[in-house]
């Protein structure tokens, strides 16, 4: 699983954050970071991510 | 094998009920009716980044996943009735359609002022449609009436004086976005947008629109005369049940659920999204609709297991939908956000990080206790008193 988040439409909402604590955060400039490959048993949480995400700026391939 | 779950509307709700019915391994025929030409697509940027440039519907659309791909789209024609003993919605083309499930996800339209004067020239903002026709009127120097003082309105009206025109904003309460916001942050956010150059005339309602074949302009409550070529009307919503009419239900305002999102006891009927009036015992028994962006996702996810278990496919929700509202706007380039639910705690509003012209952290109060928080700016501090109303504000 490969996630992509498209960062010229990311506005840094954080709403994926609350979603799958473990593949998004906000640093402490307020910015997104995130884990590009995360663990298979993740897939549910980055899912709702991508879902909750109001930019929907969140892909998931594979 | 043979069953079959209408979703009456085609917009967030019914995408997201559509998606959880296949995840929760529901393998009848998916029908979503949609009275608008589209698939589903993302609103929330059609009051700032589709004014400010051309918005195509690809660009907003939801991401369909392989397992919705099957689902039935009856798009560009409304619901226009049903017969919830027969199990049967009409459709505006006459189709009849027998369901074994119902899913309301009729959504919302916006109200319009009920006072004379031309038709022409006068906006709403709820579909793409809506957002093409107000960016081609939007042109540096037009002059822009926006009639409320609510997030739309507000968030036009940035829109709007970023792209050069001159903004009026007349609404009847006395500081804009004041519920759920509490006076001193509306007023606080009223000084940003006067900065901006916005113009706010509060405490006044439109008597009547001026212009012949095209608005020109509008009269006051007070007597006051204000010369606009666009009017954008920001005065709240309807729901959308008329189509519902006739079967006995409670329908004053949105379709009234139970705490399983189940209409009025009727089993196999379940509605979701911002039509919906439920119960939230995280707060208290009152049943709300809340015309929030996160609304129509929660309510699917519980809505779903609901109907499921209604038609013998599946067990019951665990326990009552309780969601933590959230929301968001975006006004220039400053961020709310708000977690929780300020109204309740708008007789004991305190300021708990920052100042209210700059970078804050507002907390709402009831009891002592912190119901809701809006942030304005201070991003990296929202996870922090999110998961305090999490914790908090879950009642027995």
């Amino acid at each position: 699983m490969r996630v992509i988040v498209d960062m010229n439409i990311c506005k840094d909402h954080g709403q994926c954050v609350f979603a799958a604590p473990e593949v998004f955060q906000i640093n402490e400039n307020g910015k997104l970071v995130y884990v590009a490959e995360p663990d298979e048993s993740l897939r549910d949480a980055v899912e709702e991510a991508a879902d909750v995400c109001p930019l929907q700026a969140i892909t998931i391939e594979g | 094998m043979g069953q079959r779950i209408v979703i009456a509307g085609a917009s967030m709700g019914g995408l997201r009920a559509a998606e959880r019915l296949r995840a929760a391994g529901f393998t009848g025929e998916i029908v979503a009716v949609g009275d608008e030409p589209h698939l589903p697509y993302n609103r929330p940027p059609l009051s700032k980044e589709a004014l400010a440039s051309e918005v195509t519907h690809e660009a907003l659309a939801f991401r369909l996943r392989p397992a919705v791909a099957d689902v039935t789209w009856r798009l560009g024609v409304p619901v226009v009735s049903a017969d919830l003993a027969a199990r049967a919605v009409r459709l505006g083309d006459g189709t009849e359609l027998a369901y074994d499930g119902l899913v309301v996800a009729t959504g919302m339209r916006p109200r319009r002022l009920p006072v004379p004067g031309p038709a022409a020239g006068r906006h709403v903002v709820r579909t793409l449609e809506d957002a093409r026709a107000l960016r081609a009127a939007l042109r540096p120097g037009v002059n822009v009436l926006v009639i409320g003082a609510g997030f739309i309105g507000c968030e036009v009206a940035a829109t709007a004086r970023t792209l050069g025109a001159s903004v009026t904003v007349v609404a009847p309460e006395d500081v804009p976005m004041r519920r759920p916001l509490g006076r001193d942050l509306g007023a606080a956010l009223r000084r940003r947008h006067e900065g901006h150059g916005v113009a706010f005339l509060l405490g006044r309602t439109v008597r009547a629109f001026l212009g012949e074949e095209r608005v020109t302009g509008a009269e006051l409550s007070d007597g006051t005369r204000l010369d606009a070529d666009v009017v954008v009307e920001a005065v709240g919503s309807v729901a959308n049940t008329e189509w519902l009419e006739g079967n006995g239900l409670e329908l004053s305002d949105g379709v009234l659920c139970d705490e399983a999102l189940r209409v009025e006891g009727r089993p196999g009927v379940v509605a979701v999204g911002d039509v919906a009036r439920f119960p939230n015992p995280r707060y208290d028994g009152v049943p709300r609709r809340v015309e929030h962006w996160s609304i129509p996702t929660d309510t699917a996810k519980h809505a779903v297991v609901t109907l499921l278990a209604d038609l013998g496919l599946g067990d019951p929700p665990a326990g009552p939908f309780a969601p933590l509202p959230t929301f968001w706007s975006d006004q220039y380039d400053l961020r709310l956000q708000s977690f929780g639910a300020p109204v309740l705690g708008e007789d004991d509003i305190r300021v708990l990080e920052g100042d209210l012209d700059g970078e804050v952290v507002v907390g709402y109060h009831r009891d002592g206790e912190l119901v809701g928080v809006v942030l304005v700016g201070m991003a990296s501090a929202a996870a922090r008193y999110r998961a305090a109303l999490t914790r908090a504000s879950v009642a027995a």
